[in-house]
């Protein structure tokens, strides 16, 4: 019996030439990531458990991007980021993208693959839950708690129960209304927010394959709001050209076995899925944008690692052209590489950031902005009652900010489309 | 773990209690290994809880009353995927520092699962059918980890639990440094301020 992605991927990382399901093995990790939320606390306990003076395992495969809590007056906060640069300073490791300089990057999931930290066939942990949004590049990605992280720091290795394999396929031809979220907000709302527990979510199909890797990263993103342990998508020639195009380390990309098992299969067609939104609380209460058209928001939020990338940006702009929101509108880009992206992505002739200022949008700086809320003076934080539409992934009470605020998850198409009504509306509206 | 018998007065939270109800993301800004800050994260442990669902099945129970640092309750019992959403450990270090020794839930999410055992914070118990439905929060509960049972004492009724299965080795050890260290993964001992410990990998 052949393998998976994930299982080739683990049985590699743990000297064995086979792993099944089930099994506990302990892999060697490719890369290690961490932010100004988790970082200082995988410290403490590296530091308490490996003494003050140890040395971490290997200095050039530790990432360190603060982006969480960035632009706040919260001195708790502050000082979360003057730990990590003290440890960064003590351990010499250069893959430090610090606050204040020009290496800042923003969102840690955009920035590493940006940065060229993701590589099919490799084994990347990161102190963050959405680190499964790297399966995109053919890798085994997931989020781990401070200890689990501590612990690689001190030995390179974690043990890891083997997934079985979920697979989805989406063929057909993706109608320019849809994007990677109504692909992803589809399968949960189908399976659940627990559909995929312990389980990897593999993504396959021409639809998928015909995505870009902004929106491959989206699918894999939303995994871990399924329950999913780790997303992959096979690596392909899109794969290559853009990691390849970013590090010069080699890799060895791995593609399943023809009599590969699969615990799970379901099949989609693309050409007939509609635009689609989660409603508040959870991201498996799924409807379509047009069921629900006519309910009011009073702000749109377009930002974070699932919605802020320029993919995300390019496709609002499309519809916010030439038109007025008529509601707070607000632009978080992902990373500074978006920002940037911003300014020089024309559409028309104009620039996405000058698109979105004529619309009335306010734009923020690169960070997660309010996506988890954060301290209270976050741009864009639901301070009150807010009924917002976000490009975000989750929507459970308080994950904004405010408990009383309710938010409704969609993608940039169906967000951006909502801004101009102020109530909910199918995307195809504006792009007939 | 060589206490068999865990008895305490019970929370009852319902299904999908993610780690932004169990600390919010604006608490985690507290040191963790500061005495102080530490207790902070008991005091607002469980407080993303909605008002109406916080103690079911009535609601509006303060998981941990004003100005307090710990909670009267040391045994959550939830449903379906308790702790879904972030990676943040300090959703079940918030637990611990609550006084809570054990939670119940029918099922978990990964991350909250594996933090809570390898960082040796609370025992996650499985229950075999989702039973937060029979407890109200101020029940008095005991846990039997011979017989994998759950008794709410206040009723009588008492309902199955899943063995603890491979996570036994790292809880029974306390948590996956001490285990590590017990199967010779890293050699020494915690070590004395100042001090590196050796890893044998
Ligand atoms: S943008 Fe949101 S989901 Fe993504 S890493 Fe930041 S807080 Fe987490």
């Amino acid at each position: 019996m052949g393998m998976t992605i994930t299982e080739k991927i683990l049985a590699g990382h743990s000297g064995r030439d086979k792993v099944v399901p089930g099994e506990n093995v302990w892999v060697n990790v490719d890369v290690l990531m961490t932010h100004d939320v988790t970082g200082p606390g995988t410290i403490s306990i590296f530091r308490k458990e490996f003494g003050d003076d140890a040395k971490i395992w290997d200095k050039d495969k530790v990432v360190v991007i603060p982006d969480h809590y960035i632009f706040t007056e919260d001195q708790h906060a502050k000082r979360n980021v003057v730990f990590l640069r003290d440890f960064v300073k003590q351990q010499q490791i250069d893959n430090f993208y610090d606050v204040g300089t020009p290496d800042y990057k923003g969102v840690c999931h955009v920035a590493l693959p940006e940065e060229g930290y993701t590589r099919p066939g490799e084994v990347l942990f990161g102190t963050d839950s959405h680190t499964c949004t790297a399966g995109a590049f053919g890798e085994f990605a997931t989020g781990i708690g401070n200890t689990d992280a501590a612990f690689i720091l001190g030995t390179g290795k974690l043990w890891v129960k083997v997934p079985q394999t979920m697979r989805f396929v989406f063929d057909g031809r993706m109608p320019d209304y849809l994007m990677a979220k109504d692909l992803i907000l589809r399968i949960i709302g189908d399976i659940g927010v627990d559909g995929a527990s312990y389980a990897a979510m593999e993504f396959a199909g021409d639809a998928v394959h015909n995505l870009n890797i902004e929106e491959r990263m989206t699918l894999c993103n939303m995994v871990i709001e399924a329950g999913g342990k780790n997303g992959v998508i096979s690596p392909d020639e899109e794969t290559m050209r853009y990691v390849k195009a970013r590090s010069d380390k080699p890799f060895n990309a791995v593609q399943n076995d023809p009599d590969a098992r699969f615990a799970f299969e379901k099949k989609y067609d693309a050409s007939k899925l509609a635009p689609l939104v989660a409603k508040p609380h959870s991201p498996e209460n799924v409807d379509t944008a047009e069921n629900l058209s006519g309910v009011k928001v009073d702000r749109v939020y377009i930002g974070s690692c699932t919605g802020g990338k320029l993919t995300d940006f390019k496709a609002a702009a499309k519809i916010l052209n030439g038109r007025k929101t008529v509601v707070d509108t607000f632009i978080v880009p992902a990373t500074t590489d978006v920002t940037r992206g911003l300014q020089e992505t024309k559409i028309d002739g104009k620039s996405l950031y000058r698109i979105f200022e004529e619309a009335g949008c306010r734009i923020g700086h690169a960070s997660c902005g309010a996506c988890l809320g954060g301290p209270e003076d976050t741009f864009g934080r639901l301070n009150g009652e807010e009924v917002c539409i976000s490009t975000t992934n989750r929507n459970f009470p308080g994950r904004m900010g405010s408990k009383k605020s309710q938010v409704y998850l969609a993608s940039p198409l169906t967000a951006a489309a909502t801004a101009l009504n102020g109530t909910i509306t199918d995307p195809r509206k504006y792009l007939a | 773990m060589s206490q068999t018998i865990i008895t305490g007065k019970v929370y009852v939270a319902g299904d999908n209690i993610d780690t932004d109800q169990i600390i919010p993301a604006k608490h985690l800004v507290y040191n963790t290994h500061s005495p102080e800050e530490r207790k902070l994260y008991g005091q607002f442990a469980m407080s993303g809880v909605p008002e109406e669902k916080s103690g079911l099945p009535k609601g509006g129970i303060k998981f941990v009353k004003d100005g307090e640092f710990e909670s009267e309750f040391s045994i959550i019992v939830g449903g379906k995927n308790f702790g879904c959403g972030s990676s943040r450990e300090h959703a079940p270090l918030a637990l611990q520092v609550a006084g809570v020794k054990v939670v119940v839930a029918q099922t978990y999410a990964r991350i909250f699962y594996r933090n809570s055992v390898d960082g040796g914070f609370v025992m996650p118990l499985e229950s075999v059918d989702n039973v937060f439905k029979h407890f109200s929060t101020g029940d008095q509960v005991e846990i039997d980890l011979n017989s994998n049972k759950i008794t709410n004492t206040t009723t009588g009724k008492s309902f199955a639990l899943r063995p603890l299965g491979d996570a036994a080795d790292i809880i029974n050890a306390g948590g996956l440094f001490a285990y590590a260290r017990k199967i010779g993964m890293i050699k020494s001992k915690i070590p004395p301020a100042g001090q590196k410990a050796e890893a044998n990998v």
